[in-house]
């Protein structure tokens, strides 16, 4: 599902300050699949369509019973405590290994080419909790499974996972074992 | 500015802003008390006070950049931006943003590391905040400083939750810590424009603390 189908007046704004930056490699990055790196920095150096992005999130989750934001390192955390704050939800960040301190639970997932693993606070997160996981961008959907395996596993229901962009070519949708996707703007 | 002039001093929200942030002893090595904001971010209303501090102290300082610094960062700078109506600019570690990039290195206890930042991210003249969620030696905020500089933009400020008791500095900043009446000025501070702004202090230990005298660090 996706907010174009819906025709909001803020959509467009939104997509145009996204920026692709083609040959932008990283070892293991799905994005470098394409070759056209999609870059939301641009989107944060305008004011009104950062705000209406997150406001488009906010206007979707409150009221919903949410009380957990998880936000996948690092620009999931650009994204994520605005609409925790503005939900009344608890913020997560879920890590790349050995930055969270303490306890933590981790997730193994695979990568183009290698694996890489993705960890959570013990105790952040309780049984029963509704969380929403959210990322900048999805492409094939292995980071959000490996989110959503971390909450599932504490108790929690992943009520839906929320992205700035999907690149529906990579099929990653239909990789969330049924979970629903909201996502701003496609990219083919 | 300082903290008798910011009005904060017994101010309730920063109680409990300083207990919702978690000591983990030992971490990321032997001896370092590190601070852990991640449980500050788990108390919603604790979270929300942390934003609102900074944004009442920025709302009127004409800043349209909000710098911050990967990653923990990144969890309070946009918040601030967002509601200051500023722009928010990231600053990261190497090879992390795409495009052509500015970079300064750092020192670390060990080595350097290296902070990169966008080209055309920030115009001259722009006003600017650099945000991280911890100072320790200030070494990172010196270089997220120079960093802006470069492009000709002026850091007004850089903002911290958690800031060591004796801060380290390498860099000359006017400190002001929002919980304290004490001002804090360095031997060779000469005026330099940008100033330090930090919510509460690093919370120690005790028990570690005695077992080892105090050869720990605070930070994170």
């Amino acid at each position: 599902m996706s907010a174009l189908k819906d025709e909001d007046p803020r959509i467009h704004g939104i997509k145009t300050k996204i920026r692709v930056v083609p040959n932008f490699p990283k070892p293991g990055a799905v994005q470098c699949a394409g070759i056209m790196f999609q870059d939301i920095t641009t989107l944060l150096l305008d004011p009104k369509a950062f705000k209406d992005t997150i406001d488009l999130f906010v206007e979707r989750y409150k009221g919903k019973n949410i009380s957990v934001v998880a936000g996948i390192e690092a620009r999931g955390f650009i994204f994520g405590p605005p609409i925790a704050l503005a939900i009344g939800a608890k913020f997560v960040p879920l890590r790349k290994p050995r930055k969270l301190p303490g306890e933590v639970i981790f997730k193994e997932y695979t990568l183009e080419y290698g694996k890489d693993r993705l960890e959570m606070h013990v105790g952040a997160v309780e049984p029963g909790e509704h969380a929403l996981v959210v990322d900048d961008l999805i492409a094939t959907g292995g980071t959000l499974c490996a989110a959503m395996n971390l909450l599932e596993r504490v108790g929690a229901e992943v009520v839906e996972c929320a992205c700035v962009i999907e690149l529906p070519d990579l099929q990653g949708r239909e990789r969330l074992n049924g979970k629903p996707l909201y996502v701003l703007v496609e990219s083919h | 500015m300082f903290a008798g002039e910011n009005g904060l001093k017994g101010d309730p929200r920063l109680q409990a802003i300083s207990e919702a942030i978690r000591v983990v002893p030992h971490f990321p090595k032997q001896g370092i008390m590190f601070q852990d904001i991640t449980t500050l971010l788990l108390d919603h209303k604790a979270f929300k006070d942390t934003v609102d501090i900074f944004v009442d102290r920025y709302r009127d300082m004409d800043i349209s950049v909000v710098a911050g610094v990967e990653a923990r960062g990144f969890m309070f700078g946009p918040s601030i931006a967002l509601a200051i109506g500023a722009k928010f600019v990231p600053l990261r570690k190497p090879k992390k943003l795409p495009g052509k990039v500015i970079s300064e290195e750092y020192e670390l206890e060990y080595g350097t590391d290296c902070l990169e930042m966008h080209v055309g991210a920030v115009q001259p003249g722009e006003r600017a905040l650099v945000i991280d969620d911890l100072v320790a030696t200030g070494g990172t905020l010196s270089a997220a400083i120079r960093l802006l500089e470069r492009v000709g933009a002026e850091v007004v400020e850089c903002a911290c939750v958690i800031g060591l008791p004796e801060v380290k500095i390498s860099v000359n900043l006017m400190i002001a810590w929002a919980d304290c009446e004490k001002e804090m000025m360095l031997e060779h501070c000469n005026n330099h424009q940008s100033r330090l702004f930090v919510m509460c202090h690093c919370k120690a230990h005790f028990v570690s603390v005695l077992n080892n005298g105090w050869d720990g660090e605070c930070y994170s």
